[in-house]
């Protein structure tokens, strides 16, 4: 049973400066094991500097890791070529935020779908390839005859991103990425676009990251989450229990400054704390914004088990099973 | 998901095809308008000049000299016995040659240069970029009079011409062409076109090369711009091929004979105007083009 | 002092002649493909202190309702008629220069992404000074200072960012100097529109605890524009809902969350994702019609649930129910046969 796509002690520094005088840490010792048998919906939650671009951009192989390995079938993506390439290329997809940047303004709509189809043989005929076009666009809700053949300028933000969908179920990867797929569309519609995404992974078996900083979407549509601030890893497991009775203070301060749609749970109860000047390198990278910061925290906190499918990185919690950054997937229910 | 607008809303018009959507957009663009127009009439000029007139009749000892526009020589004729009407035809002609092969040659060069330096980055973008930059402030003028100066006057050649233009001409269509595919790199449709298992040559000529055709459009119009009025003023300067009706050549002509003092006042007037209208066509057609490459700017449409 | 502090919107008090009075706004892009009726008839008041939220889809017309309040409605687009009273002063009827005296004084506009309209190559305080400076033209530097120096701490600011760059702050701290902006002149009402899209969660409500705070201070009335729910649910006092540049509902913010009148409001609220309904999804089916080819009659009956023969024929009235809550629809309308 070999996994999907691998990430073995992954990190990712980006150094600016002609001596790599400063360099930020995106991403820090980042280990995640995607199956392919059991397809799920994780979403990788945290504002932005936590690493979640980083992330999406090296399960796409659009950039490579500092350190570790990404592992791709048992093999190393930066190795793979020829037929392996293509075929991580046609397994691993991505759905992005924004809906009008993803279309080259030069050609018609119908190019996000035909570009695919021809470059990864979906389809036999012209026929063909017209038929499953319109089985996606369908699918989405849309109808072919409206968008086809338009421009992009043409079409509402809806249309777009509902088409970006379609590209998506026109290629039933086995890994999708969505980064932030709703975050640009309105509210009437997000429901159902979210809606296609569990369909594709029920029905279809596509497993599905789901990246964003939108907790109230991740709750309804992840059964794991992960929750990143500035490159490391605060709390991972269920997101029901999470997001319900969340342990790190962070997920706190995220689960607390939810503006739920609901009269009766309220945001604000816990204060948030202005973030101190920088306390020095190393230590917990939290600690400046932390309302429970200890002299503890000076040192980095591991990974703690609380339950069977929730751990939070907080000194907090000491006393509680160490999880080793390897076993990380093993926390995240399917 | 069914759609139930169906019957109540009625569905929005098929959009035009793009060659009417492109004659809607010249008409509303004054500038590109002109410019075309201008330019038509001067092609159609030359053009049907050729059926009129023998070439040989542009170069010396053809017809009666110092003659005033007639019936017979509709632009006159010169001291040396050019009949001018020829010697625009095929100097227009020779002009627009010039204009064509250098500004084409340094175009291509520097849409070649801007995509590889751009695309593949690193230390070939470091050479590419640092020798348009150190070349760039140098006084074009001077180097093309001492290099014309120095060769031997049978030598010099519309050909020779265009190559001394093309020489200094091809730094900023490379610097322009860089940036812009720089930008565009970045854009998210190259991404999903790499995820579509596009590879880099189909991305460079297929994604980001067919939005770059107005700028690439634009660049060669500044660059048959800049040659024209190179060849223009090397040839005033008598640096040009002297023999060959070269509009500037005329005017140097006219100019060492005297021509004003002597009254042959339509000898350097012919040129200068037709020059005039060479150089704002294609002005007008740059400033339209600037229209459409840059949406910001963009007022029609 | 978190927001769950402050008492039931209900339960509080406010003046009752209103700031802000909207009658009747009317505006129209003529484009080449059409008019386009932008904001059809559009009414409302809002007091001292008050919060109004303004939804709607893209195109709904809630950002064109801001810009036209503000008189800054560019060609194609033309304000056709209306008015609109800010304590009793007409801000249509005014001149150019009045208008210009008026914006920021009487009524401050915070655009989205307004981060972006700072210029990054000058110290803020300059830009804070800049912004105000026609408006008190005789007024020292030191006083000058003193004021910016006291709408930073109004939003929690230390004064010594008047002399930072704007790159040197975050996007909540650059979103807060533009809120900061926006009450220097302490005006009447405060419009918001989207000011929290481009940050993230916990910036997100300390920049709305901000307003909030600052609308207190200077009791101005506030409109927040935006398409989030939740965000309104935790902000605001009443809502507006807009669809195709018509007010089709206004409610306070309970009665919109437990009851909605209008049908659309009332999928509106359907679809919205919250604890209890988890893995349930319920979209609009259907599309919002461009405003160039509007339906006949409601412009909702094409995807509503409960259209009748005469939604398709009559255009709707906008009716104020006795509970004082504003509905546009034929269900509400007793004068109508059903």
């Amino acid at each position: 049973m070999t996994a999907l796509l691998e990430l073995r002690d992954v990190s990712k520094t980006y150094s600016s400066g002609l001596l790599s005088a400063k360099s930020t840490v995106a991403l820090k010792g980042v280990s995640l094991t995607l199956d392919e048998a059991e397809p799920t919906i994780l979403t990788v939650a945290g504002e932005s500097g936590s690493g979640k671009t980083t992330l999406a951009m090296l399960l796409l192989g659009f950039t490579e890791p500092t350190t570790g390995q990404i592992i791709y079938r048992g093999k190393d993506i930066t190795t793979l070529s020829g037929a392996d390439r293509l075929a991580f290329r046609r397994e691993v997809q991505a759905v992005f935020q924004d809906p009008f940047a993803v279309f080259n303004p030069f050609y018609t709509v119908d190019h996000l779908l035909t570009v695919p189809i021809r470059q990864f043989k979906l389809a036999n005929s012209r026929k063909d390839a017209r038929a499953r076009m319109d089985e996606a666009l369908t699918a989405v809700g849309l109808r072919p005859e409206d968008v086809l053949g338009r421009f992009p300028h043409q079409l509402s933000g809806g249309q777009r991103q509902r088409i970006n969908v379609a590209r998506a179920l026109l290629l039933k990867p086995r890994l999708l990425i969505a980064d932030e797929p709703v975050s640009m569309v309105d509210a009437s519609l997000r429901a159902s676009i979210l809606e296609t995404f569990r369909n594709l992974q029920r029905d279809h078996g596509v497993s599905i990251i789901y990246i964003t900083h939108d907790l109230t979407t991740a709750y309804h549509i992840a059964k794991s989450i992960i929750v990143l601030y500035r490159g490391s890893v605060m709390e991972a497991g269920d997101v029901d229990q999470v997001i319900k009775s969340p342990h790190h203070p962070y997920t706190r301060l995220l689960v607390d400054s939810i503006p739920w749609p609901n009269l009766d749970q309220r945001w604000g109860t816990e204060r948030i704390k202005v973030r101190e000047a920088d306390t020095g390198a190393g230590g917990c990278v939290f600690r400046s914004r932390c309302l429970h910061a200890m002299d503890k925290c000076g040192a980095v906190p591991s990974l703690l088990q609380l339950k069977s499918h929730q751990a939070a990185a907080c000194h907090l919690h000491e006393g509680h099973a160490v999880v080793e950054p390897e076993r990380l997937s093993d926390l995240l229910p399917i | 998901m069914t759609d139930m607008t169906a019957g109540a809303i009625p569905a929005p018009p098929k959009p035009m095809s793009r060659g009417r959507r492109a004659l809607r957009y010249i008409s509303r663009n004054r500038s590109l308008a002109a410019g075309l127009i201008v330019m038509a009439v001067l092609i159609l000029f030359t053009v049907s000049g050729f059926f009129i007139i023998d070439p040989k009749d542009a170069y010396p000892l053809s017809a009666a000299t110092k003659q005033p526009p007639s019936w017979r020589y509709p632009l006159g004729t010169d001291f040396f016995g050019r009949n001018l009407y020829a010697a625009m035809v095929v100097g227009m002609w020779q002009t627009a040659l010039i204009g064509v092969i250098a500004g084409g040659i340094g175009t291509a060069i520097g849409v070649v240069l801007g995509f590889t330096s751009a695309y593949f980055g690193g230390w070939i973008d470091f050479i590419i970029k640092s020798v348009c930059q150190i070349l760039t402030p140098i006084p074009v003028l001077l180097i093309q009079v001492v290099v014309v100066g120095s060769l031997d006057k049978r030598d010099v050649t519309i050909f020779v011409m265009a190559m001394v233009i093309v020489m200094l001409g091809w730094m900023g269509t490379t610097l322009v062409v860089r940036s812009q595919v720089l930008t565009m790199k970045e854009r998210q449709f190259v991404s999903v076109a790499k995820l579509s298992g596009v590879s880099s040559f189909g991305i460079i000529f297929k994604e980001i090369m067919p939005n770059l055709l107005p700028f690439i459009a634009a660049a060669f119009v500044i660059q048959v711009f800049t040659a024209v009025f190179a060849s223009f003023y090397l040839a005033v300067l008598g640096l040009g091929p002297l023999r060959e009706p070269l509009l500037g050549n005329i005017i140097w002509a006219a100019q060492s004979q005297g021509a004003f003092f002597n009254g042959w006042w339509w000898w350097p007037m012919e040129p200068a105007i037709a020059m005039i209208l060479i150089l704002g066509s294609l002005a007008l057609i740059n400033m339209g083009l600037d229209e459409l490459a840059n949406p910001r700017v963009r007022k029609a449409e | 002092m978190a927001i769950s502090d402050i008492a039931e919107p209900s339960a509080k008090v406010f003046a009752e002649t209103p700031v802000l009075n909207v009658e009747s706004l009317e505006v129209t892009y003529y484009t080449d493909a059409g008019r386009a009726k932008a904001l059809d008839d559009v009414s409302f008041t809002l007091r001292a202190g008050e919060k109004l939220g303004m939804v709607g889809e893209s195109g709904s017309g809630k950002s064109t309702l801001a810009l036209a309040m503000m008189r800054m409605i560019k060609p194609p687009g033309r304000i056709e008629g209306g008015k609109v009273l800010v304590d009793d002063v007409d801000l249509m009827a005014l001149t150019d220069e009045e208008m210009r005296q008026s914006r920021l004084s009487r009524i401050a506009y915070i655009p989205q992404g307004a981060m972006n309209s700072l210029n990054p190559v000058m110290r803020i305080g300059a830009q804070m000074v800049d912004a105000v400076r026609s408006h008190l033209p005789d007024e020292s530097r030191s006083a000058m200072a003193d004021r910016c120096a006291h709408a930073l701490r109004s939003v929690d600011l230390d004064p010594s960012v008047f002399r930072m760059h704007p790159h040197e702050l975050s996007g909540g701290m650059q979103q807060r100097v533009c809120i900061a902006i926006g009450v220097l002149l302490e005006p009447k009402v405060i419009i918001a529109d989207e000011p929290t899209s481009a940050l993230d969660v916990v910036t997100q409500r300390q920049v709305m605890e901000t307003i909030d705070r600052v609308k207190d201070e200077i009791n101005a009335a506030v409109i927040l524009i935006g398409h989030d729910m939740g965000l309104m649910a935790q902000f605001v006092d009443r809502v507006a809902v807009m669809y195709s540049g018509r007010l089709v509902e206004v409610s306070t913010v309970r009665e919109m969350f437990t009851d909605p009148n209008h049908p659309y409001a009332r999928a509106l609220i359907n679809s919205l994702p919250n604890l209890d309904n988890k893995g349930v999804f319920q979209g609009i089916p259907g599309l919002a019609p461009s405003l160039l080819r509007l339906p006949s009659g409601c412009a909702f009956h094409p995807r509503c649930a409960e259209a009748r023969p005469v939604c398709a024929e009559k255009r709707p009235r906008a009716r104020m129910l006795d509970t004082g809550r504003l509905v546009t629809c034929h269900l509400f309308d007793p004068e109508v046969a059903t």
